[in-house]
């Protein structure tokens, strides 16, 4: 059963040298607060699995990432993730990279146990290249298909951000998008669930289809309003769109990233919050005076 | 109809808009996915118009139950499809995708991923995302808003969506879902209806002379006798595009008029 736990609890019960999955989809419902929580500690090393957003950015940003496995790293509303981008072009990182059904085939597999899957996707395109060891099999009936056999995506630890979950660790989704988190939850030895908000057991309502995650699944919970900032959650938690726009200019420039990691990243998950905060706050003033 | 609108002459986004949704004619029932302003806007105008059968989404996960206006929250729904099930969607078939290229080859490889060496990319782009899994298990066009030599080159440097020629090699069992039907530029539409299945100018838009769009192209397309015009749009359809589907005119900024 999930324990309740703290930001800094979680992460320090994970290891350098890991294989770390993160849930959410691009800039889409992600596990912020913890992902910055892993850019403050002494973590290195780490292998992370995602449908890369600024989750992988950032990591990448804050030097803890030695391979990506993913099918893209995207803002959504900004086509190229800048950090990942730089990370690539530097030769700081190694990449698996995966068609974004193939990637799914492999949480598939890892969630139930199977060594592979097969699909059509990937046949004939270069990622049979670039993925080192990547094999295909033999349909064994009488058409004789020959498949890709995608490997099981299997992590040490999962991270995934809920719009609620509950003292016991179940969670619930608010949006119109699960993504693939009970994927993550399932496929990993272990799954941390950040929330929105934290209910009582009993406590989540709604739908029971939008009970996503089982504590069956999860090892810890933690609460962090506005924890998925700035990527776009269920209602009322939209993307902070000029947020992104200003993470993503910043990071386009070392002196700008060097005053953005100062002004928001060198505390701890409140004072993030707060600088937050008072950047809308500065923003909007100075709007009204232009 | 007021004097402007009815005899306005078309923009050339809005003569892209109707090529792109020209792509889906005759496809019926399936999913209209499309990448990029013009294409989205063109499975749109299909099923506003001559394929009432297409399904279209909100950009998100819900299938609308009319054809919403680009950027409009989704009104009322018909159907969900969030990511995991348009992942399985893929495999199923029934949808026809029209997604961008950073290159395009000849034979229709495309590259999302990276320039230069993979290993070390001299430009990191996307990543393969969908392409691999759309292009062999679904019909697949292009929307390339920018027709230059940097898009369409002789060989590109990843092979994110498949082309024929690749599919030709993996053998009929495996290649048999994969199609691709029409490429749409800002300059002209192009397809493989050719023996070698090579890419061929189909027409170029209203205005754009054949040599500018050869000039635009790294490699030999094949140009059959005199190349026709791209259709202009109607009137009703440019009423549905200018009032119902993009009454901000964001047309405009990936198509400079």
């Amino acid at each position: 059963m999930g324990a309740v736990m703290s930001i800094e609890e979680i992460v320090g019960s994970l290891d350098s040298g890991m294989t770390i999955g993160i849930g959410g989809w691009g800039s889409r419902r992600k596990p912020m607060a913890l992902v910055r929580a892993i850019c403050r500690s002494s973590l290195t090393d780490l292998t992370v699995v995602s449908y890369g957003g600024p989750d992988v950015g950032l990591l990448c940003a804050a030097g803890k990432v030695r391979r990506v496995v993913a099918p893209f790293v995207t803002l959504d509303s900004i086509a190229l993730e800048p950090h990942f981008r730089a990370a690539r072009q530097s030769g700081a990182i190694e990449f698996t990279e995966y068609d974004e059904g193939m990637f799914m085939f492999g949480l598939l597999a890892g969630a139930h146990r199977l060594p592979f899957l097969p699909t059509r996707a990937g046949l004939g395109s270069d990622v049979l290249r670039v993925v080192p060891g990547l094999r295909t099999v033999r349909s064994p009936y009488e058409d004789g298909e020959e498949l890709v056999a995608v490997p099981a995506l299997t992590m040490d630890a999962a991270l995934v951000h809920l719009d609620l979950a509950d003292t016991r660790g179940n969670g619930r989704y608010l949006g119109a998008d699960p993504y693939l988190d009970d994927l993550f939850a399932k496929a990993a030895a272990r799954c941390y669930v950040s929330c929105e908000r934290m209910v009582e057991p009993g406590g989540l309502g709604g739908p029971p289809q939008t009970l996503l995650v089982s504590r069956m699944h999860v090892t810890g919970v933690v609460e962090t309003p506005d924890g998925g900032h700035f990527t776009g959650r269920g209602p009322g938690g939209e993307r902070d769109e000029a947020f992104q726009r200003h993470y993503a200019a910043s990071a386009a420039d070392p002196e700008a990233w060097a005053a953005f990691a100062d002004r928001f990243l060198s505390g701890d998950e409140a004072a993030y919050q707060e600088a937050v905060r008072r950047w809308h706050e500065r923003d909007r003033v100075e709007g009204e005076t232009r | 109809m007021s004097a402007a609108s009815g005899t306005s002459a078309a923009t050339r986004a809005e003569i892209c808009v109707v090529a792109c949704a020209e792509a889906w004619r005759g496809d019926g029932e399936v999913l209209a996915a499309a990448m990029g302003t013009c294409s989205i806007l063109g499975a749109r105008l299909a099923r506003h118009t001559f394929e009432p059968g297409l399904l279209t989404t909100d950009g998100g996960a819900l299938l609308t139950a009319e054809p919403v206006a680009f950027g409009a929250p989704a009104g009322a729904v018909e159907g969900w499809l969030p990511f995991r099930d348009h992942l399985w969607l893929v495999q199923n078939g029934r949808r026809h995708v029209m997604m961008g290229a950073s290159q395009i080859d000849r034979h229709g490889n495309t590259n999302i991923s990276a320039i230069g060496d993979w290993a070390r990319p001299k430009s990191q782009l996307l990543g393969v995302r969908g392409a691999p899994g759309n292009t062999i298990a679904n019909p697949t066009s292009y929307w390339i808003p920018r027709h230059s030599t940097r898009v369409f080159v002789p060989q590109v440097d990843m092979v994110s969506g498949v082309g024929f020629d690749r599919a030709a090699a993996l053998g009929p069992g495996a290649s048999r879902f994969h199609g691709l039907r029409r490429v749409v530029t800002d300059l002209a539409v192009l397809d493989f209806g050719t023996p070698d299945r090579s890419m061929r100018l189909v027409s170029v838009h209203p205005g754009v002379e054949v040599q500018r769009v050869v000039t635009a192209t790294g490699f030999e397309l094949v140009i059959e006798g005199d190349v026709p015009e791209t259709r202009r749009p109607a009137e009703e359809e440019l009423r549905l595009i200018r009032e119902v589907l993009d009454p901000k005119a964001l047309r405009d900024q990936e198509v400079r008029a």
